[in-house]
């Protein structure tokens, strides 16, 4: 068999975290009851109007800035015609002649070193509603919620060669619009979705396949598949001396295998034309200045920056910087004077047992900064001893109780009073005479019984530090 | 016929305003003009007597407590059914939209209710404002008052004939290119497509989405200056819409002609124009020269290629504005459809009338991968040039002046076998549209068939003003204007 090189390009669709629409006043909330956050304008009613929310072409901006890629200061908006019930108008609100940006990349780090990914355009676009469709009823319904939802689309340069690469880039995109605040980028509830355009060559050639367009990638993992899929499918059919098709097919991540969906021949004509309800966005070389200043540390310099301030472990490092909300967990946290090596360890330790005991999400953090603070101050004023402080924090993961008030309230506290353990301390050693004897004439194990024996009458809460030292002192 | 019907709507709404009037009586007098000639003439579509009497008491309350009341107050007006009304039916005409009932009013109608006008009624019309005659309505087609034989015109003829005939004080229609001025010009009225972007288009319901514009047809110029000031605003629910500073139009007709410059296109006055309506026009001229207006001939060039640049725009945005009539969301849904796409077929095929489908088909043809460059792309660069055109002109004139129609109203039926015929009929109305610009068309008198005619004048963009200066000196200078109540001696009622 020839060897072959896989060559790979990405659609991806980015909603926009802005609170309203793209071109009207309704909610972007997710998971209102159904059409419950509509107007005439996203329910393509006669005669309504759409007009443009600044915020998305400020978002859109951003990430254009944040990608390297030129800005059409005179941008405009298209009309792609095609009819679908979701879609209330039958025509989307997008980008064709005079996309946003364009010409940028990113760079990617992979095993085999950085990488430039190009970036062909960004543009902005309408999303459509969801249709449901009732096996009981046999009939379909529609919710217009997320239609008009603000979307981009971000076109990458067929410059990936393999899943990695992919990956790399998908992560690389998710981890910069996170950190500028312009989408949460959840691929499983759709924030954030990637069509993956994929042909492959004969290695060493130059001139591109015939590719195809896979949709319904719900995962970076199904992504891998699927590429790894597409690609052996694609080379079957070659060595088989079979062309491949141009279409667009549809990957069953269970099955992993992907399905024809529609191919070139009856690819649709869009009828793109501008928009005439809408006029030319003019971006003036102030706002691109304004938008570029308020760009915020990306990953690369706040890892220089921990590296340098907080004096934590590499490895710390990259865990927290790989999430926006986690790093900005850990900072807020150590502004509050936490240690930052505490701080770091229960975010990659308890934290992300949590998670993966959960099956959450890092987005889905939700324990405030002050109360991690406070139960790390708590741990070290030796009011609580680590086993309560790991319960408190799952409590305060769970529902973000305040670990003083919990403590408070469950009575977890330790014995912080030192002459009350003490005096207590001195009971149980004049109860059990015969280990005294014994720890004093040698025996180790005698130590830890009394430590017990603590423990046991202080129904766990002691500090274990501070029993060491008192026992110590009274031994 | 009542005496009040005699009234413009600056006159009635200042004797509303200091009750001497009731605003009840002058429904009472439009409804039974209404009950005795709609039969014949078929101006509506709705009438809302119950909506009209609520507004009119609500009125009279603030006016017998000395409150404020507009410019308009207490004058009902009717509303092309283009142009949407909470609670009340908007049908386009279409059979498609024959029950829909819209969610919220259009800012225009919001503005006109501000300024105390009651809506009476919703305006018989071309299916979505497709036709020059109103005969593609599927309720139906509007008579000309002048001879029930005849078309009003169209698209806004409901509009036009209605305030002909009595049976509205005036109207509100839409221009997309002609739709207000050509049956203004048949039912002896005045009609004004203001300039792009003046009147808010939140509410129209979309035909050629760059060319639309709603505008006032009226009795006479002053009446069309209250209108129009009272529909114009700033919306930012309407991103073309444009915020203007000088839209107290009516101060307008204190000024005369002298200084006027007024430019008359020679290609305006070829092959194709009725010789009565080129010497009718021709004398209206004259009128504005001897009121102190300057004439001279010049040629304007393009105009032939105006009308193939405005069908492709034009079909091409309306092909995309109609997709949305489905039957999934509102509006007539076909029956007994088997799956998805039948049921588009279905309901659209028995949604919408042969018109309508033509340029639906046209509009999609246009657009089409392959096609693009060749049909709507070269178009949009006619109509650049159209506009140049007219920049130049203007740098010479303030006004230019021409015909409204080629020919006066023409025989029900007879436009409808030929629509190449009758597109062409908007050969001197559709460069305004192209370009933006604002025009007006003002009555000048009557054929041997005692058929209206009207002149039409063209300005600059934002110069409303010097279209209304010109047209007020002339309605003054002639007596015979047909913009006050001479319309109805002529009438065929």
């Amino acid at each position: 068999m020839r060897e072959y090189e896989t060559v790979i390009g990405l659609e991806v669709h980015v909603e926009l975290a802005t609170k309203t629409k793209i071109f009207c006043g309704c909610s972007t909330a997710f998971g209102g009851a159904p059409n419950t956050q509509t107007c005439p304008v996203c329910t393509g009613m006669p005669g309504s109007l759409p007009v443009l929310n600044r915020q998305v072409v400020e978002y859109a901006l951003a990430v254009g800035l944040a990608t390297n890629c030129q800005v059409n200061q005179y941008c405009r908006f298209d009309r792609k015609n095609y009819f679908y019930p979701d879609n209330p108008q039958n025509y989307q609100i997008s980008q064709l002649y005079l996309p946003i940006c364009h010409d940028g990349f990113v760079e990617i780090d992979t095993s085999q070193g950085t990488k430039k990914v190009g970036i062909h355009e960004i543009h902005m676009e309408e999303d459509a509603g969801k249709l449901i469709h009732d096996e009981w009823e046999d009939c379909s319904l529609v919710d217009y919620n997320r239609s008009g939802v603000p979307l981009i689309e971000i076109v990458s340069d067929p410059d990936m060669r393999n899943a990695e690469e992919v990956i790399a880039y998908l992560e690389k995109l998710r981890l910069l619009i996170q950190y500028l605040g312009a989408s949460d980028c959840k691929l499983q509830e759709g924030s954030m979705r990637a069509d993956v355009n994929l042909s492959v060559r004969v290695a060493g050639t130059e001139g591109l396949g015939t590719r195809t367009e896979m949709k319904n990638l719900n995962s970076f993992k199904a992504i891998a598949r699927a590429i790894d899929g597409e690609r052996a499918r694609q080379i079957e059919l070659l060595e088989e001396g079979k062309g491949v098709v141009q279409q667009t097919r549809r990957w069953d991540d269970n099955k992993e295998y992907s399905y024809a969906m529609r191919s070139k021949e009856d690819a649709r004509d869009y009828r793109y034309f501008p928009e005439p309800d809408l006029v030319c966005v003019h971006i003036s070389d102030e706002w691109i200045e304004r938008v570029r200043k308020a760009q915020p540390e990306f990953r690369d310099q706040k890892k220089r920056r921990y590296r340098e301030e907080y004096g934590i472990p590499d490895y710390d490092i990259e865990m927290l910087t790989g999430s926006k909300h986690l790093a900005d967990l850990f900072e807020a946290t150590v502004a509050l004077g936490s240690p930052p090596k505490k701080v770091s360890n229960w975010l990659m330790v308890e934290t992300m047992r949590l998670l993966k005991e959960k099956e959450m999400d890092v987005e889905e953090i939700r324990f405030e900064p002050k109360h991690l603070a406070a139960l790390i101050e708590m741990v070290q004023k030796g009011k609580i001893n680590s086993s309560v402080a790991k319960e408190v924090f799952a409590e305060m993961f769970e529902r973000d109780v305040d670990p003083c008030a919990y403590v408070e309230e469950k009575g977890l506290g330790a014995n912080g009073d030192e002459e009350e353990l003490e005096g207590l301390l001195k009971s149980v050693l004049a109860k059990n005479p015969q280990s005294v004897e014994d720890y004093r004439n040698g025996k180790k194990k005698a130590y830890g019984f009394l430590v017990g024996q603590v423990m046991k009458a202080t129904a766990g809460k002691a500090d274990p530090g501070t029993v060491n030292r008192l026992l110590g002192k009274l031994l | 016929m009542n005496e009040l019907l005699r009234l413009s709507a600056v006159q009635l709404a200042s004797l509303i305003r200091t009750g001497e009037v009731r605003a009840k009586e002058a429904l009472d007098a439009v409804f039974q003009e209404i009950d005795e000639k709609e039969e014949s003439l078929h101006c509506y579509v709705t009438i809302d007597r119950e909506g009209a009497y609520a507004q009119a008491s609500a009125l009279q309350e603030k006016i017998d407590r000395k409150k404020e009341a507009g410019p308009l107050a207490g004058v009902p007006i009717a509303v092309k059914d283009n142009i949407c009304t909470q609670g009340l039916r908007t049908t386009c005409s279409s059979k498609i939209l024959e029950h829909f009932i819209p969610p919220y009013t259009a800012e225009a109608v919001l503005r006109l209710r501000q300024a105390g006008g009651i809506l009476i009624g919703k305006a018989n019309m071309d299916e979505f404002a497709m036709g020059s005659t109103t005969e593609t309505s599927y309720f139906g087609a509007t008579h000309n008052p002048y001879d029930l034989g005849r078309v009003p015109g169209g698209s806004s003829g409901g509009s036009a004939a209605a305030v002909a005939a009595g049976e509205s004080f005036a109207a509100l229609g839409s221009d997309t290119g002609g739709s207000i001025r050509q049956p203004a010009s048949f039912c002896g009225v005045v009609g004004m497509k203001p300039t792009y972007g003046t009147v808010s288009r939140y509410g129209l319901v979309a035909y050629g989405s760059s060319l639309d514009q709603i505008g006032p047809l009226t009795k006479n110029v002053e009446d069309c200056a209250v209108l129009l000031e009272a529909i114009s605003s700033y919306d930012r629910k309407d991103s073309t819409s444009v915020a203007r500073t000088d839209t107290d139009f009516p101060a307008a007709l204190l000024e005369g002609l002298h200084g006027m410059r007024i430019g008359i296109p020679r290609d305006y006055f070829g092959e194709g124009l009725d010789p009565e309506v080129a010497s009718a026009v021709r004398e209206a001229a004259d009128v504005l020269k001897a009121q102190g207006a300057s004439l001279e001939e010049f040629d304007l060039s393009l105009v032939d290629y105006a009308i193939p640049a405005y069908y492709t725009i034009a079909s091409a945005e309306a092909s995309s504005n109609l997709e949305r009539f489905d039957g999934v969301k509102y509006g007539y849904r076909a029956r007994d459809c088997e799956d998805l796409h039948q049921m588009y077929k279905k309901t659209r095929t028995e949604g919408f009338g042969p018109e309508v489908k033509r340029r639906i088909l046209l509009g999609t043809f246009v657009l089409s991968s392959g096609y693009y460059d060749a049909y709507y792309l070269k178009a949009l660069r006619v109509k650049a040039l159209i506009k140049r055109a007219f920049n130049q002109a203007f740098s010479r004139f303030d006004c230019i002046l021409g015909p409204v129609a080629p020919s006066t109203a023409p025989l029900l039926g007879e436009s409808l076998a030929d629509p190449l015929k009758m597109y062409l009929g908007d050969i001197y109305t559709i460069a305004a549209n192209l370009a933006g610009l604002p025009a007006i068309s003002v009555p000048c008198g009557k054929d041997s068939k005692g058929l209206p005619i009207g002149f039409q004048l063209t300005a600059d963009c934002f110069q409303e003003k010097k279209l209304l200066r010109a047209a007020y000196q002339y309605e003054k200078a002639t007596a015979c204007a047909c913009g006050g109540e001479a319309f109805r001696k002529g009438g065929a009622l």
